[in-house]
């Protein structure tokens, strides 16, 4: 332990730490932009600078190791003066454009100004918006990045995609696309975390709300909308709802309000996927196919594996993600109805998600009835939307899903975590062989972190021994099919989550600089799940009644054209 | 009043110096991690900077040049753009009145693919051809060896934790210490501020003040068998990293001992046989087979070899001389500065004492016979070169020590023939030059209308460059070049699947850092042709940097015995730095591994 004195308080600090660390551990904070715990300490914004005494230079605070008898001061007029020194040189070659800008109300940058008080520029700003191609879901808008490299660091690090780079030197060193590539030749999985970890809207993801607008406008149109379990967590945060007040049914409203004419639930879908995909597990074990089986309803993963590990894809489930299977459903029971009014469906997915907004024009995913879903909008779009109309979220009614495709268990509502899908799976799987509803705390796993690279479990089903595991993170889920690759762990069933903490910690969710609020959304997740009175996917009655009256049974005939797909195929 | 004033320099004057003087300072540092364009956009601003302005294409091509290549640099494509800075630079090579524009345009020609491909890189990816290295002196390197983690744990009082970094990337750490070129101080961002870091001196601190330090432990054996043909520092780097990876080596060494050029070629003086030892013994606790004494198409043949081992690696060095190609009258007394310090080295040197003794080569091995004849008592020591001083290709402190020693330069003499001597057995004929116009960066020597010299001695010592014994290897379809083995990017032998070449019978004669970093890529890339991906690396906790201001502090160099007492005997001329002169010289290091772009990738150089 080192004894230090930050801002006149004597400071006890473990040797190695920073001056970041040890002044957060003293509640003593500290601004930054470029920093990220762990990941991205290379102190390159100069904005956390502070002045140590006896130096004739100021150490940035991130990456400067405490010494013993250190004095640091954070707070003087000269080390003010000094970040917003840096702060005006940002600008200089950032395009601030913040009013027409949709990180404006989360932009660290623009939040960092405003308190810094940066009222005029040192430098004239010069940066022309940047070339893209913006059909792609992930859009880079190069004129507004700031080089702090957390991209980059993200992608690396966190997700081992490395589409992110450095090129260049000097005043004209950059992030680009590695090696200049195409973003669509780029490995990029469409995760998004690139775009919640990039402090101003150099990366976003593609808008599609002017495509929901004019389905919405079209007298001739039946708009469906579908939420996915992981939003009911997070679309409270984008419009100032509280946890408590930002309940599912005040969602239904929501949407209801934007102008749907059916607002259903994809965890009905997930029940849906569980019954499948639980199925073919349930065959699946009985057959000698190469194990582990993989679940296949993250897009994200799906996008991964086929890019960075395609000898793996051979082994996904073929199940749908669930909100393709909601669309398929919609399209396939409700198109005769629809059509006899005249009119034509349109299926809108609110997803914590990027990917999906690949995965929705995916054309290997159509039916007979046409794409399973027309558009994809991220719960930032949602919520945007949602101010757009200026609805009220607080005083809105406690509504209901519409049915039957709006009635889900809990075991649907945790799809939205990670392990979520893997839990729902098993509670059904174990139905299915033995006839019997397991315990659920046989089935939990709530263990599942993206800070640890996997977890297993080991089930024991009618005497045979079923062993899984949970991986969520790309660099996570890399590590894991390496260690099965080499033989080092021996798996039946594995779910992964190309997010950090599976959909709660998506890449299409609300942005709080520099928090990780997926463990937090979890646990909503997870008490809606406790709550309910139904917790098992095949109890869900309208599941029950679609399989009597549309699909017949899992896995049959219907069932292989509406609900599964092949991976393999899909174009990236 | 007065009519003229004393010149005295002005405010301004001194100033506009001073700006001068820290740009040099500026550009002595390597920066090889900048982008070509950028580099060229600094250089035609400079240039730009001391322009008059007075002719039309150094005023306004400068000014355009540097705005079509930044503008490159931002991405735009103008149609013809690239051409058009290339157009420039000619016009400003033909037509610029005097040599600010007319050298500016030089340059820019004599680069223009580079700017080109670059230019192309970025219009049409819109990346850098040049990637960004981290830190400059790992990357300077040949062998790339961790020197900023070398330096903070020698700083931290742990010498055999440096040592052991070291061998990450070099298993010759102390004979590096006393010779290597040390090509990582040219880059070193210290300069900058001062001067480059003393980084050969901090590696001898840390391996004189280390003691015995123990290798790695061994991965599993493999059972896979490699030959190794030459003891060299290629050779044995080679050895060393594959007897790790737990494959079975054997080194064939034609001679008495190990070493190759560092115990024949190089002189005790420069490297203490002990500083050598210290290395090999560390090699050797391996369990390396060795077979002293045995030359390859003598002692053991080559399809011995190619067949009975699973890979081969020929490290043979250059070792062979070449002889002046002249008329000689006799040829008592002349002798190779291989030969000669060769048989100094094996203890049994040439009768010198009080002769008069003639070198003729400007080499570092020309420096090395010189030196080497002083300290075997020759009455006198004359090293004869065709061209300049410092064209001489010796390292200037050489020549410098030879001097100081008491050995005396002529240079610029061509040798003209061997004539026998009317005082001596020998007389060196010559023919007096001049430096002329620049052949392949140097000034080639011109006669000059003096007539010839004629210097008599007992003993001349030839030392114009060393070649390679190839010639049985070529027999054997080890594809070569002018006497040099080819080989692909990663060593292996064009000829051959499981024959890799390396060191200077690759390259020819160069830095024993180059040949070692030759052996370890080679050791590398055949354990990976025998299937294998072994990681050798010993990891050492490398204490993480702290801060201070970097004020400019000199730097401490390596002192040397007095000449006059060393030029007597054959110990070390070095004397190593004070304990209180390493510390202080470490605190030098700027750690460029956490401060700049080294950040970036955790500093560390990559495992191979």
């Amino acid at each position: 332990m080192v004894t230090l004195t930050i801002d006149g308080k004597t400071v006890e600090a473990r040797e190695g730490m920073t001056i970041l660390g040890a002044a957060k551990g003293a509640g003593i904070k500290i601004p930054t932009l470029c920093w990220m715990k762990k990941l991205n300490d290379i102190g390159a914004c100069r904005v956390c600078v502070v002045d140590v005494e006896g130096e004739h230079r100021m150490p940035a605070a991130c990456n400067t190791p405490v010494a013993d008898g250190m004095v640091v001061h954070t707070n003087t007029p000269a080390v003010v003066r000094a970040r917003q020194a840096n702060l005006k040189m940002i600008l200089s070659e950032h395009r601030s454009e913040c009013t027409s800008c949709e990180r404006v109300d989360t932009c660290a940058l623009r939040k960092l100004c405003s308190d810094m008080a940066i009222e005029r520029l040192s430098f004239e700003a010069v940066s022309p918006k940047g070339a893209w191609d913006e059909s792609f879901p992930l859009v880079r808008d190069s004129s507004k990045c700031i080089k702090c490299m957390r991209c980059v660091a993200e992608c690396a690090k966190v997700q081992h995609c490395s589409v992110w780079d450095i090129t260049g030197s000097g005043p004209h060193m950059k992030v680009t696309v590695k090696d200049g590539d195409s973003i669509r030749d780029a490995g990029c999985a469409l995760c998004g975390q690139c775009i919640t970890h990039c402090p101003t809207g150099a990366l976003t993801a593609r808008r599609d709300i002017d495509v929901v607008m004019d389905a919405l406008s079209d007298p001739d149109v039946v708009t469906v909308v579908q939420v996915a379990p992981a939003v009911r967590a997070a679309w409270g945060e984008g419009v100032g709802l509280s946890r408590e007040a930002a309940t599912p049914g005040r969602m239904a409203s929501a949407l209801r309000s934007l102008g749907f004419d059916r607002v259903f639930d994809t965890d009905f879908a997930a029940d849906l996927t569980i019954m499948e995909e639980g199925s073919e597990f349930v065959e699946f074990m009985g057959s000698d196919k190469q194990r582990p089986m993989f679940t296949s309803c993250c897009p994200g993963w799906v996008r991964f594996v086929k890019q960075h590990y395609p000898q793996f894809v051979g082994r996904l489930s073929s199940a749908k993600s669930p909100h393709q299977m909601l669309g398929a459903v919609v399209k396939n029971t409700m198109r005769e109805e629809a059509e006899a009014a005249g009119k034509r469906l349109f299926v809108v997915s609110v997803m914590p998600c990027v990917a999906k907004k690949y995965e929705c024009d995916v054309p290997q995913l159509a039916t007979e009835a046409g794409r399973d879903v027309d558009a994809v909008l991220t719960v930032r779009e949602f919520d945007n939307m949602l101010r757009m109309f200026h609805v009220d979220c607080d005083a809105l009614d406690e509504g209901e899903f519409d049915n039957p495709l709006g009635l889900s268990t809990g075991a649907g509502t945790i799809f939205g975590r990670t392990g979520g899908v893997m839990e729902a799976a098993l509670r059904s799987a174990v139905f299915l062989i033995t006839g019997e509803n397991p315990d659920f705390s046989a089935c939990d796993t709530t263990a599942a972190t993206p800070d640890k690279p996997w977890v297993t479990k080991e089930l024991e089903v009618a005497g045979t021994p079923v062993r899984i595991a949970v991986a969520s993170g790309l660099g996570n889920t890399a590590k894991l099919l390496d260690a099965i690759e080499a033989g080092e762990v021996d798996l039946d069933f594995v779910e992964i989550m190309a997010c950090p903490g599976g959909c709660v910690g998506g890449g299409g969710q609300p942005i709080a600089f520099n928090e990780e609020r997926a463990a937090e959304r979890a646990m909503n997740l997870n008490s809606l799940d406790k709550a309910d009175t139904l917790r098992y996917s095949h109890e869900n009655p309208d599941v029950q009644k679609l399989y009597e009256e549309w699909v017949g049974e899992p896995l049959s005939h219907v069932a292989h054209e509406w609900l599964h797909t092949d991976q393999e195929a899909w174009d990236l | 009043m007065g009519r003229l004033p004393v010149f005295t320099p002005t405010k301004a004057d001194e100033q506009a110096r001073a700006i001068a003087e820290a740009a040099i300072n500026r550009v002595s540092v390597y920066g090889n991690s900048t982008c070509p364009l950028e580099a060229a956009v600094g250089y035609f601003k400079l240039c730009a900077s001391q322009s008059c302005g007075k002719c039309t294409p150094c005023r306004i091509g400068l000014a355009r040049l540097t705005d079509s290549l930044e503008s490159i640099l931002r991405g735009e494509n103008v149609e013809g753009i690239v051409d058009q800075v290339i157009t420039v630079c000619d016009t400003l090579h033909k037509t610029a009145d005097c040599a600010i524009g007319f050298q500016a345009g030089r340059v820019g020609l004599a680069f223009a693919d580079l700017i080109k491909a670059d230019a192309e890189s970025h219009l049409s990816k819109g990346i850098c051809v040049q990637p960004f290295t981290a830190v400059p002196c790992v990357d300077e390197c040949p062998s790339h060896v961790d020197i900023p983690a070398y330096i903070a744990c020698l700083k931290e009082g742990r010498p055999a934790d440096a040592v052991r970094v070291i061998r990450n990337d070099n298993p010759f750490p102390s004979a590096c210490a006393f010779v290597c070129e040390h090509p990582c101080e040219r880059s070193c961002r210290r300069g900058m501020i001062d001067a480059p870091v003393n980084i050969r001196a901090m590696k001898q601190h840390a391996v004189l003040s280390a003691g015995e330090v123990g290798v790695p432990g061994k991965a599993e054996p493999t059972g896979k068998r490699v030959a190794i043909i030459g003891g060299g520092p290629s050779g044995l780097t080679a050895a060393y990293y594959l007897a790790l990876m737990g494959h079975d080596i054997t080194v064939y060494e034609q001679n008495d001992h190990l070493g190759g050029m560092m115990y024949y070629g190089i002189p005790r003086y420069r490297l203490p046989k002990e500083n050598l030892q210290y290395d090999i013994d560390a090699i050797l606790s391996l369990g390396i087979d060795v077979k002293l004494g045995v030359k390859v198409g003598v002692g053991v043949q080559w399809e011995e070899l190619v067949g009975g081992y699973d890979a081969v690696y020929v490290a043979i060095g250059a070792h062979h001389f070449k002889d002046l190609g002249i008329e000689y009258a006799t040829k008592d007394g002349v002798m190779s500065a291989v030969q000669f310090l060769h048989r100094v080295a094996d203890g049994r040197p040439d009768a010198v004492e009080g002769k008069d003794v003639v070198v003729v080569g400007g080499g570092n091995v020309a420096m090395d016979a010189t030196r080497t004849a002083k300290r075997l008592g020759a009455r006198s020591v004359r090293c004869i070169y065709r061209r300049r001083i410092e064209d001489m290709t010796a390292l200037p402190e050489e020549v410098e020590a030879a001097i100081a020693e008491g050995c005396e330069m002529v240079e610029l003499v061509s040798p003209l023939r061997i004539d026998k001597g009317t005082e001596h057995e020998i007389a060196f004929v010559g023919q007096p030059q001049m430096p002329s116009f620049y052949r392949g960066g140097r000034p080639a020597p011109v006669a000059t209308s003096v007539e010839e010299v004629t210097y008599e001695c007992d003993m001349l010592i030839e030392a114009i460059g060393q070649v390679i014994e190839y010639e049985y290897f070529a027999e054997k379809g080890v594809e070569q070049n002018r006497g040099r083995f080819l080989s692909d990017e990663h060593g292996r032998s064009k000829g051959f699947e499981n024959v890799f070449v390396g060191g200077d019978c690759q390259t020819g004669p160069s830095t024993v850092i180059r040949a070692i970093a030759a052996g370890k890529a080679v050791a590398a890339n055949i354990d990976e042709y025998l299937g294998f991906d072994h990681d050798v690396f010993d990891d050492v906790r490398v204490p993480r940097a702290g801060f201070d201001s970097k004020l400019a502090c000199g730097r401490v160099n390596i002192k040397e015995r007095p000449a006059q007492e060393r030029a007597r005997d054959f110990d070390g001329v070095e004397i190593p730095l004070l304990d209180e002169e390493a510390a202080q010289e470490c605190g030098r290091c700027l750690r460029c591994d956490h401060f700049g772009m080294g950040a970036m990738r955790g500093g560390r150089p990559e495992r191979w």
